[in-house]
């Protein structure tokens, strides 16, 4: 059994304080605890942001890796142990700006990774500028007249790439976002948890209290999740009103479950000593 | 004749499978017990364009290929204007009445022989379509040049295995139509290159890129994650095709950013694993270069060098990227670059790479071209029993237990500190590309980042004493010493041949680890040489700039050829000579 002692870390988060990390930093923690995973059987991958700073501050196995490219870090890892948890955390600039390929390829190939954007519509750690989400017409360091470019839908995306489980969380619900992480941990094949995750020191418009203005939970109406066209409807509402929970989930086989080289063995535990080539080699004659 | 053998070269438009039939005839003179040189060249086109494939194959062996063609197939009259020029004296052309017009100037030259053959007609009287011409084109070669028929349909047989059975019995028809036409013609008889009968001994024909491929699979990497992209692709296809019978996972990746950085995240999570690409690709990858550095997670990249800048000649050969794989990525930290020069090498030096890279827990480069990539060469089956997988510093469980507390990043003596992998209890750890801790925390501590930097740098240290002495190739004391890294060792080996019957000694010192650079050594050869030139398939002599910097010893003799294409040895032999001369 796992509890809280055991994921602590000696380093503390150094996020700005009030700063929508934490809640999710604390639903990460808990949903581990819930689902009762060993900590040293779990890694979390994060690229690189407020947010990516994530897994030092978990005690797990942990990899920090660089702007964009937490999804293909955590895709090389899953495949070379399918015995482990693996989950992907970065903010939106990470995952559906610079890495946003990697991420709509991680969603059509429907690996067991769960994956957390924390969204915050700005970029955080460079101080603020616009990023991929940030609502038309805002105005930042890099955009002071105003976003032109309409912003990206993750969920709608999400659904049009195949995701096989999408929803979106919000850092004040944090019991409800628990529920969705393990969920998504749960969930055989690629989860995405879009978090809505204010940013209290640049993101001046989208706070902790105009989110609590407009959303809504989607488990509070009769949206049906295994409907596409259902999902899609509901991805399309934003500025007044806001659904979280899940807006779809399928089964689809795992890509790693159509690998008979890993059926019995993780490749991190296949022998390597002694590999006989001699047949390829024979070939060669 | 240089010596006893036959330099065969077939030419046609691209699409219609000359690769395929040069490789038979390759395979076949393989099988015939000589050794074998099989290169290819091809514009970057699908359809259309010209394509070679030139067999050198000699009863002693052969290291490249060379400029002369003994016959030449020529299944269009492109091929005649774009070869004539190379042919030996007395040398053949097969061709096809049908489809080449030949002058009557070409005719008539005394000095060709022209073997006039209804190509295209007996591929369609066996039943064939256009493409079997060529499987006729090789039976008539190997009646011309003294092939056993059998060997030759056997050849097909199995380089067509698993193709449609009218396929693989339609070439060999088409092949035998071909042979016995030649035959019962009575035509050849004065031809001169033979292939001598007696020959039993059966070798490997393969590429560099299979050697690689080998190499890795029996240094046990399990994870291969690449983009396709030319010289580096063949890898790709071959770890894809062993990929159910060794266990491998094979990742076609969406681009070369996910090809590393999947691969780091394999290794990192214990599983040998390698990438490969050529130099666009690599400039893609350079980021994750440096997290895998940064991290101290193993990784073997494969750069197989063709000509830049950008797109360049995308199915050429250079040695233009030395610079760039010694210096990609921000900030200073080791890495090993490793050239092999022959196929052999590929293979032995591959399994290096992995042991290397997880010991020091550093990158590892594989440095290749196109030509090394994707040429055929015979060699003997590789001995694989004295071969050893070394994992480095991982710890078990156990030892891990009595730790007080695990510190991934330990500054120790060595500069290598003890590695765990998600799994174990008491080996947890947070890797991150920004500077940390010997815990793995982020830290921009003046003192930490000073320490860390050493410590990743005394690793180096210790695998300067472990990495094999570059040595000199042919006799110790020469007239001249050619210098050299790479594919190049082929032609000059075959230049040392070549000088050495014009009674000059030459030798050659291979440079095989770019880094960390065997300077000592180095400087010491070069010291003691009589004449030092250096031979390279670049624009700016990078390994001579390379030699400058780390030895202080400047190079003054440049052969450079950055044309796109291979030296060939009889270019070397007389620059060599001329100089001398001149000298
Ligand atoms: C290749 C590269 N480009 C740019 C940067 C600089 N950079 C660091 S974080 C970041 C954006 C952060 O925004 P986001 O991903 O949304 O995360 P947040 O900080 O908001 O959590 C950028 C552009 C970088 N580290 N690497
Ligand atoms: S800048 Fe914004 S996202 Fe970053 S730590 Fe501060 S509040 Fe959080």
């Amino acid at each position: 059994m796992v509890d809280l002692a055991d994921l602590t870390t000696i380093e503390q988060p150094n996020w700005c304080p009030g700063c929508g990390n934490f809640p999710i930093w604390h639903a990460l923690k808990s949903a581990i605890i819930e689902l009762g995973i060993d900590p040293f059987n779990v890694t979390i991958f994060s690229g690189i942001g407020c947010s990516s700073k994530m897994p030092h501050w978990i005690n797990t196995y942990g990899f920090h890796t660089i702007h964009g490219r937490p999804l293909p870090v955590a895709t090389g890892a899953r495949l070379a142990n399918t015995d482990l948890t693996v989950v992907a955390v970065g903010g939106d600039g990470d995952g559906y700006g610079i890495g946003i390929g990697h991420f709509i390829h991680a969603m059509r190939r429907n690996l067991n990774i769960t994956y957390l954007v924390t969204n915050n519509q700005v970029y955080g750690l460079t101080t603020g500028q616009t990023s991929p989400t940030s609502d038309r017409g805002f105005s930042s360091k890099s955009t002071p007249t105003g976003v032109i470019e309409v912003p990206i839908n993750p969920i709608a995306l999400a659904i049009a790439s195949n995701a096989t489980y999408i929803s979106r969380g919000f850092s004040k619900e944090l019991n409800h976002l628990t529920q969705l992480i393990v969920d998504g941990i749960r969930h055989e094949g690629f989860a995405l948890i879009d978090v809505l995750q204010p940013c209290v020191t640049f993101n001046r418009k989208n706070t902790y209290k105009w989110f609590s203005e407009r959303i809504y939970k989607l488990e509070d109406t009769n949206h049906d999740i295994t409907s596409k066209q259902a999902a899609f409807q509901k991805s399309l509402e934003w500025n007044n009103h806001i659904p979280i929970g899940i807006f779809y989930e399928e089964t689809r086989p795992t890509y790693e479950n159509e690998l008979p080289q890993i059926a019995e063995t993780p490749l991190a535990k296949q022998e390597i000593q002694d590999i006989d080539i001699t047949s390829v080699m024979a070939e060669f004659f | 004749m240089e010596q006893e053998g036959i330099s065969w070269k077939i030419g046609g438009e691209a699409g219609y499978g000359i690769m395929t039939t040069g490789y038979i005839f390759a395979k076949t003179c393989s099988r015939a017990g000589l050794h074998v040189f099989g290169h290819t060249e091809y514009p970057s086109l699908i359809r259309g364009g010209h394509n070679t494939y030139q067999v050198t194959a000699m009863v002693s062996e052969v290291f490249s290929h060379v400029k002369h063609v003994d016959l030449l197939v020529a299944l269009n009259e492109e091929t005649i204007d774009l070869h004539i020029e190379e042919l030996a004296l007395r040398g053949g052309i097969i061709h096809d009445e049908d489809n080449t017009v030949l002058s009557n100037e070409k005719k008539n030259r005394d000095d060709i022989r022209l073997y006039s053959i209804p190509l295209r007609q007996l591929a369609e009287e066996s039943g064939g379509r256009r493409i079997m011409t060529n499987s006729v084109a090789i039976g008539a070669s190997a009646a011309l040049v003294g092939l056993n028929f059998e060997m030759l349909s056997n050849v097909i047989g199995d380089v067509y295995h698993g193709k449609a059975k009218e396929v693989v019995e339609g070439n060999i028809k088409a092949a035998q139509r071909g042979y016995s036409y030649m035959r019962k013609q009575g035509m050849g008889k004065e031809f001169g290159p033979r292939i001598p009968k007696t020959l039993r001994k059966r070798r490997m024909l393969l590429t560099g890129n299979h050697a690689v491929g080998l190499g890795a699979i029996k240094a046990g990497c399990k994870f291969y994650s690449a983009y396709p992209m030319t010289p580096a692709s063949s890898i790709l296809h071959f770890m894809a095709s062993q990929e159910r019978r060794f266990n491998l996972v094979v990742k076609h990746a969406e681009d070369e950013i996910a090809s590393i950085n999947m691969a780091i995240g394999a290794s990192f999570a214990g599983v040998r694993a390698m990438t490969a690409t050529s130099g666009g690709g690599f400039s893609l990858m350079s980021e994750g270069l440096g997290l895998a550095a940064m991290t101290e997670t193993p990784l073997v990249i494969v750069v197989s060098q063709r000509p830049g800048p950008s797109t360049g000649l995308p199915t050429r050969t250079e040695q233009g990227d030395l610079r760039f794989v010694l210096n990609a990525s921000q900030g200073d930290f080791p890495r090993f670059v490793i050239a092999p020069g022959d196929v052999v090498d590929c293979f032995y030096r591959t399994i290096e790479a992995f042991n290397l890279s997880e010991k020091y827990q550093c990158p590892a480069i594989l440095l290749l071209d196109k030509y090394l990539s994707e040429s055929h060469k015979t060699t003997e089956q590789f001995e694989v029993s004295k071969i050893v997988i070394d994992r480095g510093l991982m710890i078990d469980d156990e030892t891990l237990e009595e730790d007080k507390e695990f510190k991934r990043y330990k500054i120790t003596a060595t500069g290598i500190s003890p590695r765990t992998i998600p799994s174990q209890k008491k080996g947890r750890f947070t890797a991150t590309g920004n500077e940390h801790d010997e815990t793995g925390y982020v830290s921009e501590d003046k003192a930490i980042r000073t320490k860390m930097m050493n410590k990743r740098y005394r690793k180096f240290r210790h695998a300067r004493k472990e990495i094999p002495e570059p040595t000199l190739l042919g006799p110790k004391n020469a007239e001249v010493t050619m210098i050299g890294w790479g594919s190049t060792k082929g032609p000059i080996r075959e230049a040392m041949r070549l000088l050495k019957r014009e009674g000059i000694d030459a030798n050659l010192l291979q440079i095989v680890y770019l880094s960390p650079f065997p300077k000592n050594s180095v400087a010491r050869i070069l010291e003691t040489a009589e004449r030092v030139v250096v031979i390279e398939n670049n624009k700016t002599a990078q390994l001579a700039r390379l030699i400058m910097e780390e030895t202080g010893i400047e190079v003054k003799e440049k052969m450079l050829k950055y044309d796109g294409r291979q030296f060939f040895p009889i270019d070397i032999c007389r620059y060599v000579k001329e100089a001398s001369r001149i000298g």
